[in-house]
């Protein structure tokens, strides 16, 4: 069984449905892509997997999501271990205001690392894990926000990265970078998936065709179809997937 | 179209004018203040105490009301910061923010905002006649810290609130706290802001005379504690506008003149500190 499960999840906002009734698992260490046409519930779906959805007003949620077998909208679930297993790359860099060394260590300090050794190197690992370290390192001090956007959104992902979680987030997370620094987050992906569960919310169709290894198409808050990629956009079972991939909807 | 032109061109022109009288007023104030008290500051005034016939023209200075002003409006802003972060800090969407009672305390505050500052001297004052106590430095913190407090709660609140969800999100997602996020990410983010806050209370404090008459008194003497009654310089002023002698009325100007010069100082400095300090802040 696969460590993301989710069970008849559905979402109201005001009491407008915004997923409904939404069951798959989504694989592990493979890039599942989230796709579907604005407004389809994708960023619902992706809020629900770690909770953020909480910080929404006037919010109904129902059904279950399973992470290790635990559901996360259990009363007494632990938000903060969640979130922390859950890292989230969101579609426009937010870097903290500190410096580009806080930002990385701003997860493991508030988990409890307090040796100067061993948070330089996780920020040196992460760093490099993100292909940062090398156009970063002399200036570790500086503040994050004289970073690029692509170089702020590498920043993020090494962030994320630094609170060892099991899976990663991205809600169209190239869609405020230009093609070159969109190219490097994308062969991030591709070298990360071996190690984690890569959940991308993409409305790009190519960037789903480059990097999925899975497939879930949402449509009015609908869950159409499920699949592995070659599957899904070769040989769509449903009318309205294969119209959304020739691009009659949108 | 040439309606639109000339609709265009009629309102831009009001938005310079009503700029430049804005502007023209504060200038005409500090003018006024500046050429009238001018001629009656000196060296002595900013250094030394009153003595016995001052206030009829003879000499000393102002020492014991700009040391007393300073201590008042300093005092009460530490007082008013103390409990107004919390409040503001409370009222975020991530807290209470979205409860139906945080707008009443909302409300509340910019009710206690509108309230004329007299009204909270008589208040401390009867608090002060039910405590046995007399005008004093702490009567007149407690005062300045009533008179302060909303503005300085509802400023800060206003100047967390700007701070983007994805921004607090963003701590949230590595597994951070409410608090965690607001310790280190809002309320560092918003450090410019916070401060301007502090400044807009500290301004509004150091020139209340109306809370300060019946709760701090006033004296020729420095406190030597904080039930000592102190002296402050707005009420210098008003004191010495009353009477009718014209050098002491340049006086007055001259100690209008001070205060303005103690916030002018306070905003400098903050300024340059709040460059300091938002230098990781998030454009």
């Amino acid at each position: 069984m696969s460590h993301i499960v989710v069970e008849g999840l559905s979402v109201r906002y005001n009491g407008q449905p915004a997923l409904d009734n939404v069951s798959l698992e989504i694989p592990d260490r493979q890039i599942t892509a989230v796709i579907g046409p604005s407004g389809c519930g994708k960023t619902t779906f992706l809020r629900c997997l770690n909770r953020l959805i909480d910080t929404m007003d006037q919010v109904r949620v129902s059904g279950r999501v399973l992470i290790d077998g635990a559901d996360i909208f259990a009363p007494r679930a632990n938000v903060i271990s969640l979130r922390r297993k859950m890292g989230l790359l969101s579609q426009k860099p937010q870097v903290l205001p500190m410096s580009i060394y806080d930002n990385v260590a701003y997860g493991p300090r508030l988990h409890g690392v307090r040796r100067r050794r061993d948070l330089d190197g996780i920020v040196q690992r992460c760093l490099k894990m993100s292909s940062l370290w090398e156009e970063v390192h002399h200036r570790l001090r500086a503040p994050a926000t004289g970073l690029s956007v692509g170089q702020q959104q590498r920043l993020c992902l090494a962030r994320g990265l630094a609170v060892e979680p099991e899976a990663l987030l991205c809600d169209e997370p190239t869609a405020s970078l230009d093609p070159l620094s969109a190219q490097s987050v994308e062969r991030l992906f591709v070298e990360l998936k071996s190690r984690y569960t890569i959940v991308l919310v993409t409305h790009i169709l190519r960037q789903a065709k480059r990097l999925a290894d899975y497939v879930v198409f949402l449509y009015m808050g609908e869950l159409v179809e499920h699949g592995p990629a070659e599957r899904v956009f070769n040989n769509p079972r449903d009318e309205r997937t294969r119209k959304y991939l020739e691009g009659v909807i949108s | 179209m040439r309606l639109r032109c000339a609709e265009e061109l009629l309102f831009r022109a009001l938005m310079v004018l009503s700029t430049i009288a804005v502007l023209s007023g504060l200038l005409l104030i500090i003018a006024v203040i500046t050429v009238k008290g001018a001629g009656a500051l000196s060296l002595d005034m900013i250094t030394r105490l009153p003595t016995g016939g001052y206030y009829l023209g003879k000499e000393g200075g102002l020492l014991n009301a700009i040391v007393g002003s300073l201590l008042l409006g300093l005092g009460a802003t530490a007082c008013a910061a103390l409990l107004a972060i919390p409040v503001a800090l409370y009222l975020q969407h991530d807290y209470a923010g979205r409860r139906r009672w945080a707008n009443l305390v909302r409300m509340s505050l910019d009710l206690l905002w509108g309230i004329p500052s007299i009204v909270y001297g008589a208040f401390g004052f009867t608090i002060m006649l039910y405590l046995g106590l007399r005008a004093s430095l702490l009567g007149g913190i407690i005062a300045l810290t009533l008179v302060e407090l909303p503005i300085m709660a509802r400023a800060m609140e206003e100047v967390l609130r700007m701070v983007s969800v994805e921004l607090r999100e963003a701590s949230y997602s590595v597994g951070a706290t409410r608090w965690e996020t607001m310790r280190a990410v809002v309320v560092r983010q918003a450090l410019p802001g916070l401060l301007t806050a502090i400044l807009l209370a500290f301004g509004r404090g150091i020139g209340d005379a109306a809370s300060v008459l019946f709760t701090a008194g006033y004296t020729d003497h420095l406190p030597r504690s904080l039930l000592d009654p102190v002296a402050s310089l707005p009420l210098a002023v008003f004191f010495q506008l009353g009477t009718p002698f014209p050098e002491v009325q340049q006086r007055a100007y001259a100690a209008a003149f001070l205060l303005l010069a103690l916030v002018l100082l306070v905003s400098v400095c903050s300024r340059l500190l709040t460059r300091r300090l938002s230098r990781h802040a998030v454009k």
